[in-house]
């Protein structure tokens, strides 16, 4: 069980500290899939980061809040517990694969370091280990793979190491960010499957960090919206699509191009996301909504301001779409 | 009116260095389209297609290795460089990537200007700075800030910019690269939305050269599918989007992600 519990992180710099992340909470359980949906921006990315807490070399650091690894605070880990959760337990799949592999590495030396680190395997029970790590992701020249470098693969394929090397230490949960965005569209609906397939296999817990509701239609159970470093909405992926409450999550899926008739103009949100430190005192995507009142602007509006099961929405003016 | 058009059009590109025996590759193979004033024609395909090698042909930023290629009947391939200079007010580059497409060390409006510096040269500074604001009003942005530079500017403002850049000597045609790849969805509705009002009121055609399905379905008059290099099957588009008859069509258009959870199809 994985939770993130009223989680606020704030980027350092020389004068002030500035919140780009204010209370975030959610829960993945075993098996389950939650996508992290918003856009550039919105601090996604940087919420998923802190479960290993990568941020910490960016200059980002927790102000608030928690994250619980089976209810064991990832704050309070020593160094050794970390590097023991980080792949071992809870595996990260990046948006580049293009600069996730080291260039002067082969794949074999990468995937071998990784494997009898994490593992403890001899040099040629870990080759097999990889092997049959990369034949689970369809690359069947394992052996041959090995002995080459990053730049002799294609896109696809480095997201498919990628993904072996994250499968091969026998993770329990999976944090992906974008994991589809550079790729093809026939190469991402092969990625997508793969994942699927590995995610259901495994009984796999699953963050997944996106802007394509593509993507969260095909594997999300559960899905967060995050706007200007703040949950809009939480709910399951049928009331998010079915039912979207929160004026901005409305807007994101009436954006893309296939959601309206030949002709016709997109509908747009008009502005931009404002960057942390700007945000308004009340709701964050006030500036920017239709339907905002003063009640919106003066003060903050609570995660569960509008409620209906587990389905929540930081709005006081919900209409339901039909 | 005919305003551009590709005959037989192919690109050899050689690899290969000092050490190397030198490879060729067939990038853009005997590829034939026209574009008449006012119509979008899209260009579809995934990497490797060819596809922004022939917006580069076509821009004359790279040589043809076989074909000609026409502007108004006239030969863009065999024009001089002083000929080419004038050919270019007529027809106008786009790019993906709205940072490194900027100069970051001129301000917008300078960026902006540019090109009124070769097409309209009689134009004195005040004149120019006028048909800036103008254009980056139409633009979508406010004229109070063509004295910042690109890095004060989001990714969708640069975008903007880049068009801005691109219409400010009046070209008849446009050649967009992946225009909107590198936006989030709701600056890329922004965007798409803006060409569609300035193709209305200017009456500019698109070459627009797109990955991307869902945006060329709703930008498109006529779409060519690339496929290694070669056209695989050209059409109007909503015959081509709804009827596909290349297999390769068929596959791409499978490809594309779902609308909704139901459509989800069980992979264990």
């Amino acid at each position: 069980m994985l939770e993130i519990k009223g989680l606020s992180l704030a980027i350092e710099s020389k004068e002030a500290a500035i919140i780009a992340v204010q209370d975030v909470s959610l829960t993945i359980a075993a098996g389950r899939v939650v996508g992290l949906v918003g856009e550039s921006g919105c601090g996604k990315t940087l919420t998923a980061q802190s479960i290993l807490r990568l941020g910490e070399y960016q200059g980002i650091e927790r102000v608030h809040g928690d994250i619980l690894w089976h209810g064991e605070s990832v704050f309070d880990m020593s160094d050794t517990r970390l590097r023991k959760m980080r792949g071992g337990q809870v595996a990260m799949i990046f948006q580049e694969p293009m600069t996730a592999l080291n260039p002067v590495f082969s794949i074999g030396s990468q995937m071998l370091e990784v494997i009898r680190l994490h593992l403890g395997l001899s040099k040629v029970k870990a080759k097999e280990h990889a092997i049959q790590y990369l034949n689970d992701v369809g690359l069947d020249e394992g052996e041959q793979l090995l002995k080459q470098y990053p730049d002799a693969l294609s896109g696809g394929m480095r997201q498919r190491v990628l993904i072996a090397m994250a499968m091969s230490l026998h993770p329990e949960y999976i944090i992906a960010d974008e994991p589809t965005t550079a790729l093809d569209v026939s190469v991402q609906k092969r990625i997508i499957a793969l994942l699927r397939k590995l995610q259901q296999e495994k009984n796999l817990g699953m963050l997944l960090v996106t802007h394509d509701f593509g993507l969260v239609a095909e594997m999300c159970d559960d899905v967060v919206v995050m706007y200007a470093g703040e949950m809009v909405e939480s709910g399951s992926v049928l009331d998010i699509f079915d039912h979207p409450a929160h004026p901005y999550t409305q807007a994101l899926m009436g954006c893309r191009p296939e959601m309206v008739k030949d002709g016709e103009a997109l509908t747009v949100i008009e502005g931009q996301v404002p960057a942390p430190g700007q945000w308004p005192k009340g709701c964050h995507f006030s500036p920017r909504c239709a339907r905002a009142s003063d009640a919106c602007q003066e003060s903050p509006i609570a995660m569960d301001a509008w409620q209906h099961g587990e389905h929540q929405a930081r709005c006081i003016h919900v209409q339901e779409q039909a | 009116m005919m305003l551009l058009e590709a005959k037989h059009i192919s690109k050899i590109f050689q690899s290969g260095g000092l050490l190397e025996k030198g490879q060729e590759k067939l990038a853009v193979n005997d590829v034939s389209f026209q574009l008449k004033a006012g119509e979008t024609l899209a260009i579809v395909g995934e990497s490797g297609s060819g596809k922004s090698t022939v917006a580069r042909l076509v821009m004359r930023l790279i040589e043809a290795s076989y074909g000609e290629i026409f502007w108004q009947g006239q030969d863009v391939t065999t024009m001089s460089p002083r000929q080419l200079r004038q050919h270019r007010h007529h027809i106008q580059m786009v790019f993906q990537d709205p940072f490194a497409s900027l100069n970051p060390r001129m301000r917008i409006w300078e960026s902006v200007a540019e090109g009124l510096r070769v097409h309209a040269a009689e134009l004195n500074n005040a004149q120019r700075r006028e048909k800036v604001a103008e254009m980056l009003e139409r633009c979508g942005l406010s004229a109070s800030t063509m004295q910042r530079y690109p890095h004060q500017f989001s990714g969708g403002q640069r975008q903007r910019i880049g068009i801005a850049r691109a219409l400010m000597v009046e070209p008849k045609v446009l050649v967009l690269d992946e225009p909107v790849s590198a936006l989030d969805v709701s600056v890329q509705a922004q965007i798409l939305n803006l060409l569609a009002d300035i193709q209305a009121q200017m009456g500019v055609a698109y070459l627009f050269i797109s990955h991307d399905l869902s945006v060329v379905r709703h930008i498109a008059d006529r779409v060519l599918v690339m496929f290694q290099g070669n056209v695989v099957e050209e059409g109007l588009a909503a015959a081509v989007f709804s009827n596909p008859q290349h297999t390769y069509t068929q596959e791409l258009l499978a490809a594309r992600p779902i609308a909704h959870p139901s459509e989800r199809k069980d992979v264990v």
